[in-house]
């Protein structure tokens, strides 16, 4: 048992980091419109679906041009992503005026049911188009980066299995890092990412510093959606078939990351995805050969919530967040 | 400005809807107008639209195939066939209010129906209070026959029959010893997968192991690590072709190279889509068989092809049996009543009452539930990726 344990570890890690840094990317969305708003911006997991969505169409409609042949495979991507992180950040900006801005001042319950109702238009909307387009709604996208790679871990340590991955989950793995680097430094080194902490910090004494609390607040929700989009499209590049409901499980597993890193902090949402990924892969694993097949690897949510309670009673703020100073 | 748009969006999708569902009303009426002699009418309800259009359709033109092909014979019985079909939209409740108007409708003495299974057991109990027989020539949970309603009949095979057939054929025919069992927790995977296990473990195989994974999620590698260190030498799926299709998938990359097998949920062509190349060297069982195995099967393919210019579906050549069954049933009825129109409850009785019925696809001969005694459940493998998979075997009863 514990030999299993072992042996399945470097390949745990592999699929638990690739998850991981899927769940960062989009818990980030949560954590900055939180930190910002207060708001739970419950519709951010649908945003990342749109943007699998937008992403996949891309890729389809650049194969069907051919350029499969001509472009590498990694720039037909990142044209991809790029163009649907501009689409969904639209998409944000959109949301945030139509449906936010009108509530600002309202109940924080009022918005927060709003984000719901997004939710929802939102799913219907891209299932209506896919079947409009495609005659069903689960669509499978082009197969990209399907080389497989093998990894001799047993030459590591003997008692390692060898492990397998997908050439995809390296692209998955080096996109996210890098978008996650260049956000922590649009944040902590730009005159935007400091006027963001400002409006994060007190909106109203930030207005009288003249900073321009719309505007701030547009771009985070940009950002936020940019971010959520472009994970979609690697999302859907790395499991191949997308549908309208996808953003519900991961935003809400998501929104778990955000909270257990301490939600309103980049970093600590980042490394609260990451933790969440390798736990959830780790228990589905080995739940079952650690029980003794009493919980099976269905209980593996079940497992990374019980983590969360637990440091949540210890530790209200979140792994790394602050323990929040008394807004007067 | 976005909002004004949605909001003409919505306004515009609500006018369609209304005037799609006016249409559908319109044709029911329009169909209603009888001739000089007396009109028997024979309903079929399938999903005409939505996700399941594609099945639904086969089922609605399997049946006018067989209704047209026998409108001269029952012309000379004086009687003047004709065929009404309903859109049940796969929809419980669509279905039980087309069955009030089926019901009300006295010319009417036969359905052809549902394909889901959802749909046929609140439907039936209509069906059950105006004593009008439905045969369904796709439903398989267990709880259509079960609940003994002496209307309700079935040419396919029931879902607990799956399950052991599966089994079967992997323990003896593929000499699977160790099998690993996944399903997705609703109450179709469970099912079939418990049959399954129940069976295999019977006839001598060892479960290494019984996960389940939730419906929706897109990656499955958890499961699937435990797996591949059980190393099983069978992976058997209770479940929808969504989740199944990504499990082979992820398998395969994950270099799990042994045979895996589903059921009916992954006879559909979507399955082939979401796993590509992955799919070879997977099995599936279905209920329905195909029907270019036997030369009528091949007639009927082909009549049916020159008539609606469309393939055949699974299901198309169980609604042509289906609607066979139902008119020999009619036909029955009327002669015992000495020429004149049955009632609706002497036709529901010869329905049933049918025995050693020649099909294209399949025999008919109802048990006491309704029932077919001669359903048979069809091993299909994938042998490349392209849909539909080849025939392998038929496990009878």
């Amino acid at each position: 048992m514990l030999t299993d344990l072992i042996g399945t570890l470097p390949q745990v890690l592999i699929d638990g980091l690739t998850l991981g840094a899927i769940y960062a990317v989009v818990a980030i969305g949560y954590t900055m419109v939180y930190g910002i708003l207060e708001l739970i911006n419950f519709a951010h997991g649908e945003i990342f679906m749109t943007g699998a969505f937008i992403g996949t169409s891309l890729l389809f409609l650049f194969t069907g041009q051919g350029w499969i042949h001509t472009l590498p495979a990694i720039l037909i991507l990142l044209l991809a992503i790029i163009a649907a992180s501009i689409c969904t950040g639209v998409l944000g900006i959109g949301i945030e005026r139509v449906a936010y801005r009108p509530l600002r001042n309202a109940p924080k319950l009022i918005t927060l049911i709003t984000a719901i109702g997004i939710s929802f238009l939102l799913q219907d909307i891209v299932r209506f188009i896919a079947e409009l387009k495609k005659g069903t709604y689960i669509i499978n996208g082009p197969n990209l980066f399907n080389g497989q790679i093998h990894i001799k871990a047993s030459s590591l340590w003997p008692e390692f299995h060898d492990a397998t991955l997908k050439s995809s989950f390296l692209v998955v793995l080096l996109v996210s890092i890098v978008m996650l680097a260049v956000l922590d430094i649009f944040v902590n080194r730009t005159k935007w990412g400091m006027a963001m902490r400002a409006v994060a910090q007190d909106r109203e004494t930030a207005s009288l510093m003249s900073v321009n609390v719309n505007k701030v607040i547009a771009i985070t929700f940009f950002i936020g959606s940019a971010l959520g989009g472009a994970t979609g499209v690697l999302f859907a590049v790395q499991y191949g078939t997308i549908d309208p409901y996808i953003g519900y499980t991961l935003g809400i597993k998501a929104f778990t990351a955000a909270v257990l890193g301490g939600i309103g902090n980049i970093r600590g949402s980042m490394a609260g995805g990451l933790i969440l990924g390798l736990i959830e892969m780790f228990a589905a694993a080995n739940l079952s050969g650690l029980t003794g097949g009493v919980f099976g690897s269905e209980y593996k949510d079940v497992f990374a919530f019980i983590l969360l309670i637990i440091v949540l009673i210890f530790k209200p703020e979140g792994l790394f967040g602050k323990a929040a100073a008394e807004k007067v | 400005m976005k909002s004004k748009k949605l909001w003409s969006f919505g306004l515009a999708a609500v006018l369609a809807v209304s005037l799609l569902g006016a249409c559908s009303q319109y044709s029911s009426k329009s169909n209603a107008s009888g001739g000089s002699m007396q009109v028997i009418k024979i309903a079929t309800q399938s999903p005409l639209s939505g996700g399941s259009a594609t099945l639904g359709e086969a089922i609605k033109l399997g049946a006018q195939l067989a209704l047209e092909e026998q409108q001269a014979k029952f012309k000379k019985m004086g009687f003047k066939l004709q065929l009404v079909p309903y859109d049940d939209q796969g929809d419980p409740k669509k279905g039980v209010s087309n069955a009030q108007l089926i019901g009300s409708d006295d010319q009417v003495f036969g359905v052809i129906g549902h394909l889901n299974s959802g749909v046929s057991i609140p439907a039936s109990e209509v069906y059950e209070k105006y004593a009008i027989p439905m045969i369904s020539p796709a439903s398989t949970a267990t709880e259509v026959t079960d609940r003994n309603l002496k209307t309700v009949n079935r040419v396919c095979a029931r879902d607990d029959f799956q399950g052991p057939a599966g089994a079967s054929y992997a323990v003896k025919t593929l000499k699977a010893k160790k099998i690993f069992v996944i399903q997705d927790k609703t109450a179709y995977g469970q099912g079939l997968a418990d049959a399954f296990k129940a069976a295999a473990e019977k006839l001598g195989a060892k479960i290494v192991g019984y996960e389940s994974i939730t419906v929706g999620e897109k990656d499955f590698n958890g499961v699937l690590n435990s797996v591949s260190s059980a190393k099983p030498d069978l992976v058997y799926f209770g479940g929808l072709y969504a989740e199944g299709g990504l499990i082979v998938k992820q398998a395969r990359a994950k270099g799990i190279d042994v045979p895996i097998m589903g059921g009916d949920g992954l006879d559909s062509s979507t399955y082939v889509d979401i796993a590509g190349g992955a799919v070879k060297n997977t099995y599936l069982t279905s209920v329905a068989g195909d029907v270019s195995k036997t030369s009528e099967g091949k007639k009927f393919a082909e009549n049916y092809k020159n008539k609606f210019r469309k393939n055949v579906e699974s299901y198309s050549a169980y609604a042509y049996d289906a609607m066979g069954v139902m008119l020999k049933g009619l036909e029955n009825a009327i002669k015992a009543n000495g020429g004149k129109i049955p009632t609706r409850e002497q036709v529901r009785d010869a329905v049933r009452a049918i025995k050693d019925y020649k099909g294209v696809v399949t025999e008919v001969d109802f048990d006491s539930k309704g029932d077919n005694k001669y359903a048979k459940v069809f091993i299909y493998k994938f042998n490349k990726a392209a849909y539909p998979a080849e025939q392998e075997g038929e496990i009878s009863k």
